[in-house]
């Protein structure tokens, strides 16, 4: 018999290793379909962490982020990428093999913040608060090293996957209605985004949102 | 220094080139052919060996050191490994000794290839080096980790202590470790992934090319000493991932020379369903071992 912690500590590896995927992985729709497994992966450790609780929220919040995550998102994006119709290639400003040995000491670094951080209330397993840390950090940096709009979503996503595995990680726990509706929120943010991905590609051509920055409103 | 069991040593010295012979029939089966008889690379070294060699008059004493010292570096590596028994030789720290036995064989191969003076030759050296150079780190801290988790420097006494007890208590770690030393078993043989060894293209081409100019003994010298090598990094992957300790001595010693054939089994298949990578992703896969390690070291020092 695997305990509760078991689970959570195999899932949460899962989960680390597909953020090193796609800080390595070089195709847009590879990438895409790794935050979709994250997304699974999160409804697991949902049911890793509510093990004991007879009640169905825990089936009901993992059912809903998975078919969320797992399935709409994907969806949307892939339509966005479609539509965009961009080369299918990340065109990172940090190169793959540095990214994942920045993401290496992003884990490090989590690790060791982790280990200082008071917590009101016990964590499922001791890993949770670094990986949420280390998840939301690649997340952070996915937005800030990646030239298409379509990764600055991807990176979005990823930092709030890390934000629920933290809300999960927490013995308490944050009540479900809060739960669905950042889940509602965030399935508004992705259907605003891929329309925005689509805008921006109709007007410039790309979706270069490096190049937004030279925007001005004069000329010169 | 403690005296251990010559078996693993004389497994491996015998044993290593039907390695070679398993693999090479696998993908044969895989693609429909016959393929060449299990024995084969057994008479290919008898062949060799019956061989004069050619010196080309540009090289130095160096091409003819090259190969013996490889193999020589080879086959002590060889004595500190267990496998199914402990290795002739262990002492805690002897697994920097292994690393550093197996870097010193890479170097003389890539000294005596520079040494011929072919420009080819010179390109096959840069890559071995290249690479090699991302995959000792994979290695290492993948052996760090292991040392970490059962507490003991040696090789010979850390593999027994990874029992299914530990693995039940520790699997996240030691299957990243175990993921980690098969892309590093793969890489540093120069199997398919990263190098394919039936090609003579140059553009292919990492481990084959830096030998193009040796012939006779010192060919067999190489094939021998890639063969030893490709059975040692096997035995610390069956040694980590198959822990066999009933304490029943033949059990003991044959399960591990089963996971060995397995393993072959299990190359040769990888070797038929996978394309070779690009020359410019093989770092790419590499880091990515060294990642797995580092997260490895990183569960098990927590």
């Amino acid at each position: 018999m695997i305990t509760v912690s078991g689970w959570a500590d195999t899932v949460l590896v899962c989960i680390v290793l597909t953020s090193f995927v796609l800080l390595g992985s070089s195709r847009l729709g590879a990438c895409i379909r790794v935050v979709a497994f994250q997304g699974v992966l999160l409804g697991f450790l949902t049911l890793a962490a509510r093990q004991d609780d007879p009640s169905l929220r825990a089936p009901i919040l993992a059912l809903v982020s998975t078919g969320l995550k797992g399935v709409a998102f994907p969806w949307l994006l892939f339509r966005a990428l479609r539509d965009a119709n961009v080369r299918r290639e990340v065109e990172p400003f940090v190169g793959y093999g540095l990214s994942m040995l920045i993401g290496t000491s992003f884990l490090a670094g989590s690790l060791w913040l982790a280990g200082r951080l008071p917590l009101p209330s016990p964590t499922i397993s001791p890993l949770v608060v670094p990986v949420a840390l280390f998840t939301m950090l690649v997340g952070l940096f996915l937005i800030v090293s990646r030239r298409k709009a379509l990764t600055q979503v991807l990176g979005y996503l990823v930092l709030e996957n890390a934000i629920y595995a933290f809300g999960v990680g927490l013995v308490e726990g944050t009540p479900m209605v809060v739960e669905l509706g950042v889940l509602l929120d965030l399935f508004v943010a992705v259907f605003v985004m891929g329309i925005a991905v689509f805008h921006i590609n109709r007007e410039f051509d790309h979706i270069d949102a490096d190049r937004l920055s030279a925007l001005r409103d004069w000329a010169g | 220094m403690s005296g251990g069991s010559i078996l693993p040593l004389l497994l491996a010295l015998g044993l290593a080139p039907l390695l070679l012979g398993v693999i090479n029939r696998t993908k044969a089966a895989v693609a429909g052919r016959v393929g060449p008889p299990l024995l084969q690379p057994y008479h290919d070294l008898r062949k060799l060996m019956a061989k004069g060699a050619v010196y080309s008059r540009t090289t130095s004493w160096v091409f003819r050191a090259g190969p013996v010292i490889g193999l020589a570096a080879v086959v002590v590596a060889a004595a500190l490994v267990p496998l199914g028994a402990p290795a002739l030789v262990a002492f805690p720290g002897d697994l920097l000794l292994f690393v550093y036995l197996l870097a010193l064989a890479r170097f003389s191969t890539v000294i005596a290839a520079l040494d011929t003076g072919s420009s080819f030759e010179g390109m096959g050296a840069s890559r071995e080096v290249t690479f090699s150079t991302l995959a000792e780190p994979a290695l290492l801290l993948a052996l760090a980790a292991i040392a970490r988790k059962t507490g003991s420097l040696s090789l010979s006494t850390m593999l027994p202590h990874v029992t299914v007890g530990v693995w039940a208590q520790a699997a996240p770690p030691l299957a990243l470790v175990a993921l980690a030393l098969l892309v590093v078993f793969l890489a540093e043989n120069g199997r398919i992934p990263v190098d394919d060894p039936a090609t003579h293209l140059e553009l292919t081409m990492i481990h084959e090319v830096m030998v193009l100019d040796h012939g006779g003994p010192d060919l067999a010298c190489i094939l021998y000493g890639s063969a030893l090598k490709l059975w040692l990094f096997g035995a610390l992957l069956i040694g980590l991932a198959l822990p066999v300790h009933s304490g029943h001595r033949w059990l003991d010693a044959g399960a591990p020379a089963l996971g060995m054939l397995l393993l072959a089994v299990l190359t040769g298949l990888v070797e038929s369903s996978m394309a070779r990578l690009r020359l410019l992703s093989v770092p790419r896969l590499l880091v990515g071992a060294g990642v797995l390690s580092v997260l490895a070291l990183l569960l098990v020092l927590r």
